[in-house]
């Protein structure tokens, strides 16, 4: 047994101690424990996956382990991790952990909050080490439903009826993956040897390319939806604002990652002659999320819709990377896919504790926080510049590896939506500028505003941990570059072959 | 030859600025002064050390200044030839900028103590100042261009965070972020720039882009782009970078406003150092520039001649002293681009470039002087408008004075240091263009007017009635004064060009007299009208202003360029681009999604009468089944 199911199951088990304990307090320290327990056994990951690779283990896949589940159709339950999830399960160890300090004052149903959150982060976990088809999808399946009750329970304005518009969409977006995923399981036998949902097996296969024009439209844009993909992307606005601060966290923090995470682990990877046939079109689509959501955010005045706006437009750049086929800006995809991961979460952090104390969202409501509220108000300003890409922070590790990859086609067409997509970096700064001039400084707005309290000890914690790693990722980022680089190594040659 | 200990210099104001950002909110502000100051000492001290070894030590070989590596590491790999690395370059111009950032940002830490003595944001102020330090250094130091990108956008947002410095005034907030706005905006084209070099060249190593392969490369590549090739288009997009920075037209819209910052970080970043970061960029890509796309270089020449008197015009018709020198300051900057521009590569005719970075290092001399002497003016009036001031040369003895050398620096009066970089800007345009030549002469006027009308009416004129006696500022303020005017004026007396030239080789420059005459006279016409007009109360200048008409009012509203760029964004951009879109997407895009729900909830609630629960109905629904099922059975299919 590999112990890969630990990131698994310790989500599990911390929610049935949850279901034992009683009283609200230790309902929150049952959970943080856990979650605790679950960066450090992330970190170690990271240490072991690192040392194996340095033994100069050049396996695809490490930590494989693999057990039948449902002989006749050849489902497993099989896991493994390459670099690149081994960033990602990183990055969701550390969102959760600062989505359960961030939640700490929720009092409504608290048990049940934290179950669901908790089961919510083991499907994401179980997403990013499952390499068969069919469990992954389960897991899928897991990450998305909680995320129903959990804002139309725990969210705030019209709640049920954003909860309802981000399940159907994602769950029309799953429809459209499970068909793939079939289509790919139908097509996976080698010489009418057995079907598999491996992926690793699908890849020695080559789909027919009848299939693949079929089924990689289909695979791409029901994983695109989670990704925000233009024009499926209206689910994030809405959801974002209803939902609650922890919640608001990990899904812009985490799940959409699964958009961009299965877009290229098995739409891109398995089907890659479609791929390139098609990724022209989907590159047009994806510099139209780039640029639209960042214009779309100047304008917007609740704080959670200029972020919503902001994820558009980042995510658009994971999908717009992946698609350039070249393996520094697909390596610039996955850095973005973390960093965006750290810098949203800590933004919607922020504006969670923001607004439980001013009651607003507004913009121009506020003004002047600087002074009532320092910490939160410096940590934004933080949040802003990795957003608009300052060097030192994640945020410019992500784009000028993205920005660099893409400029490496010679033609005309990638040139210039690559320079397009460069433009985006304004249009950030113009936006993130205008909420940190008008929310944070100048005079207070509103008298009430002056007395607020900083932030409590819990809310530090989970603040100051993103930062931690928003830095650490912007100052030292060649050992998670080098490490995801490695790891795209096969998926790009696959890819290549039929450029 | 070991110059590796140069790494602390830029790594002490970093490791400042994580200290005092930390722990500042704990100690005593004067604390954190006292660090800043300290560790910027150090610093100094090493760059000073560092010039002395480099140029009279070992630095040359053979008489040729040599490009040294101190040190690199990878940073970031983007593909297995393209990687950023953190290195330190130490070339003639890398030092003498060491020199520079490190001796005025330390001035600037000193005077402050005194200048920022009680505002509240004490603390913040200093670890500011020295991420301002580290930022500026790195980029300097920079071995490779997207080095020197990254700290390129981190002396932008300590500029930002600097202008910002008070930042519950609105007028702050709104010119830190129009600095950075602009600026970005200019940095795409630099980023863009580098794009397209780094995937000609395929590296982004200074030394290799430079060197004479490299160099070979670029020459090579035919490939082009709306008729320019694509080497023009990289120089140029990277001359927009440098342009934001420097504030050159029609880029420089900035610059005026950010003098709401604080008075010491006019003086250290938006006189002395950052703002010259354009002239450095385009100084370290001098080869490509004049041996690849001389082009390129035309272009650069033309735009700082033409900043520099655009500047010039509006800086004699501002009131506000601190503008005053702002437009001063893009007015020098041009001067030094200019001197770029029409300078050469080879040594015999490269005195432009010496001559630019010669005035880059006189200027940052008497700028700061002028800033720092500027903010003990303020200090004392509590004022930044120059009609509210006069007779001050009384009660500020050492300000008027060293101002006064600064004013003669700055006009070009022999022997004063600016006369000497200035001769040489002069003799180099002469040489190579005769339009600018006159351009900058008539500058060289209008330069000595502006500032000796701010020294006339801030030191002569009428005394003022003060709320309060205006007193000397403290020693704090006052010794970097006269430090620094004991720079502005000995300066010029270094020979530059035996230290400082674009090939690393050294020549004897001598000062053209037949240029120098008729410049000087050009200044003291200057001098001499100013004083005319305002060193005793009159009513000429007035009338001056009022017989030039709408020339004087469009100079004195900056030329409208403020509107236009507020009608571009506001007018434009908001309201036809970002507003459409948001529309589009709530209405259209998600009013699609809605319309979906809306025509499933329709439909179902149009058949869930289907479902009633009734057994009657569905009875009805049973027989009538039936029935139809029988006629169709019945008549379609009986034969």
């Amino acid at each position: 047994m590999s112990f890969l199911s630990l990131f698994v199951l310790i989500p599990i088990l911390t929610c049935a101690a949850i279901m034992l304990v009683r009283s609200k307090s230790n309902v929150r320290w049952v959970a943080a424990s856990g979650m605790v327990i679950q960066l450090i056994l992330a970190a170690v990951l990271v240490v072991l996956y690192l040392l194996e690779r340095k033994a100069g283990n050049d396996a695809p896949m490490l930590f494989m382990y693999d057990v039948t589940w449902f002989k006749s159709l050849g489902i497993h339950y099989a896991i493994g991790v390459d670099g690149i999830s081994v960033a990602m399960i990183a990055l969701t160890a550390i969102v959760i952990f600062a989505g359960i300090f961030a939640s700490w004052q929720v009092d409504y149903l608290t048990k049940e909050f934290f179950i669901s959150l908790i089961i919510l982060s083991s499907g994401v976990f179980g997403f990013f080490i499952s390499i068969d088809l069919f469990t992954m999808f389960l897991f899928y399946e897991v990450a998305v439903i909680p995320m129903y009750l959990l804002i139309g329970i725990w969210g705030t304005g019209p709640k049920e009826y954003s909860a309802m518009k981000l399940t159907l969409m994602l769950m029309a977006g799953s429809a459209f993956i499970l068909v793939g995923i079939l289509g790919l399981y139908f097509n996976s036998s080698i010489d009418g040897g057995p079907l598999t949902f491996n992926i690793l097996e699908i890849a020695k296969v080559n789909i027919p390319i009848e299939a693949q024009r079929f089924f990689f439209p289909l695979t791409f844009v029901g994983f695109g939806v989670l990704g925000a993909l233009f024009p499926f992307h209206t689910w994030s606005p809405d959801g974002h604002a209803s939902a609650p601060t922890a919640v608001s966290m990990l899904h812009a923090g985490v799940l959409m990652k699964l958009g961009g995470y299965g877009c290229f682990r098995v739409a891109m990877f398995l089907m890659p002659e479609a791929t390139n046939e098609m990724a022209w079109f989907f590159i047009i689509l994806t510099s139209i999320s780039v640029i639209y959501g960042a214009f779309g955010a100047i304008m917007q005045k609740d704080l959670k819709y200029i972020n919503a706006y902001s994820s558009v437009s980042h995510c658009g750049l994971v999908l717009f990377a992946l698609l350039m086929i070249n393996q520094t800006a697909m390596n610039g995809a996955i850095l973005q896919m973390i960093s965006h991961g750290l810098m949203t979460a800590l933004f919607f952090a922020l504006i969670g504790m923001i607004y439980s104390r001013t009651h607003t969202r507004m913009v121009n409501e506020m003004g002047g926080l600087m002074k009532a509220i320092p910490f939160l108000s410096v940590s934004y300003v933080i949040a802003g510049l990795a957003s608009l890409g300052l060097p030192g922070l994640s945020g410019f590790v992500a784009e000028m590896t993205i920005f660099v990859g893409a400029f490496q086609h010679s033609d005309t067409f990638h040139r210039v939506v690559t320079i397009v997509a460069c433009a985006s970096i304004v249009v950030t700064a113009v936006y993130i500028l205008r909420v940190v001039g008008a929310m944070l400084m100048g005079p207070f707005k509103n008298e009430e505003h002056e007395n607020i309290k900083d932030s409590s000890w819990f809310e530090r914690i989970s603040v100051v941990s993103l930062i931690i790693a928003i830095v650490a990722m912007g100052v030292a980022p060649l050992w998670l570059s080098d490490m995801t680089w490695e790891s795209l190594t096969p998926i790009i040659d696959k890819l290549d072959v039929f450029s | 030859m070991d110059y590796s200990y140069t790494i602390w210099i830029p790594l002490l104001p970093l490791i400042t600025f994580v200290l005092i950002g930390l722990l500042g909110g704990k100690v005593k502000p004067i604390v954190s002064g006292i660090t800043g100051v300290l560790s910027l000492t150090v610093s100094a001290c090493l760059s000073i050390f560092t010039a002395y070894r480099y140029f009279l030590v070992d630095g040359a070989v053979d008489g040729v200044f040599q490009k040294i590596i101190a040190s690199n590491h990878t940073w970031l790999r983007f593909t297995d030839t393209l990687y950023i690395d953190m290195g330190v370059l130490l070339d003639p111009i890398s030092v003498m900028m060491l020199v520079v950032i490190t001796f005025i940002s330390l001035m600037v830490h000193v005077y402050s103590l005194g200048y920022m003595k009680g505002e509240t944001g004490f603390s913040r102020f200093y670890s500011v100042l020295s991420l301002f330090s580290f930022s500026m250094l790195g980029l300097v130091l920079a071995s490779n261009i997207f080095q020197m990108y990254m700290f390129w956008e981190l002396v932008g947002v300590s500029s930002y965070l600097l202008i910002g410095y008070y930042y519950t005034k609105p007028s702050a907030v709104a010119a830190s972020k129009k600095a950075f706005i602009v600026t970005r905006f200019a940095d795409l084209g630099f980023l863009v720039g580098i794009l397209i070099l780094s995937f000609q060249t395929g590296t982004f190593d200074f030394s290799i882009i430079t060197s004479a392969e490299g160099l070979a490369t670029l020459g090579n590549v035919t490939s082009s782009f709306i008729g320019l090739s694509a080497i023009t288009w990289a120089t140029l997009l990277i001359f927009i970078g440098g342009a934001g920075k420097s504030a050159m037209f029609p880029l420089h819209v900035w610059l005026p406003d950010a003098m709401e910052g604080p008075t010491p970080v006019s003086a250290l970043i938006h006189a002395a150092t950052m703002v010259v970061a354009g002239v450095y960029l385009v100084a370290r890509l001098f080869p490509v520039f004049s041996l690849v796309v001389p082009g390129s270089l035309t272009v650069v020449a033309w735009v700082g001649g033409f900043s520099s008197l655009f500047a010039a015009i509006i800086a004699c018709t501002q009131i506000d002293i601190k503008r005053v020198l702002a437009y001063s300051t893009m007015s020098q900057i041009g001067y030094m681009m200019l001197a770029l521009g029409v300078s050469g590569y080879l040594i015999e005719d490269s005195l432009g470039f010496t001559a630019s970075m010669f005035h880059l290092f006189t200027h940052a001399f008497f700028k700061a002087l002028l800033f720092l002497g500027a903010g003990a003016i303020i200090h004392a009036v509590h004022s930044n408008v120059m009609t509210e001031m006069g007779g001050l040369r009384k009660s500020l003895p050492i300000t008027h004075i060293t101002f006064l050398v600064a004013c003669l620096a700055i006009a070009g009066i022999p022997p004063f240091s600016g006369f000497f970089s200035k001769d040489e800007i002069l003799v180099a345009a002469f040489e190579a263009n005769k339009i600018l030549f006159a351009i900058e002469w008539l500058v060289a006027g209008l330069t000595a007017f502006y500032m000796f009308r701010l020294y006339f009416s801030v030191f002569w004129g009428k005394n003022r009635n003060y709320e309060h006696e205006p007193h000397e500022a403290p020693l704090s303020m006052t010794l970097p004064l006269i430090i620094l005017a004991a720079g502005a004026f000995g300066a010029g007396f270094i020979p530059f060009s035996h230290f400082v030239t674009s090939t690393g080789e050294t020549f004897t420059s001598h000062i053209h007299w037949n240029i120098a005459i008729p410049s000087i006279a050009v200044a003291l016409i200057g001098i001499f009208v100013a004083a005319w007009l305002y060193k005793s109360e009159n009513d000429r200048a007035s009338s001056l202003a009022a017989s030039l008409g709408i020339l004087y009012k469009s100079a004195y509203n900056k030329f409208y360029i403020d509107e236009i760029y507020l009608f571009m964004t506001r007018q434009v951009i908001f309201k036809y681009i970002s507003e459409p879109i948001a529309w589009f997407d709530r209405h259209i895009v998600d009013g699609t999604v809605n319309l979906v729900g809306s025509f499933v909830n329709f439909v179902s609630e149009r058949i869930k009468g289907f479902q009633s629960g009734q057994v009657q109905q569905y009875a009805f629904y049973f027989m009538a089944g039936v029935i139809t099922l029988t006629i169709v059975f019945v008549y379609f299919y009986s034969n």
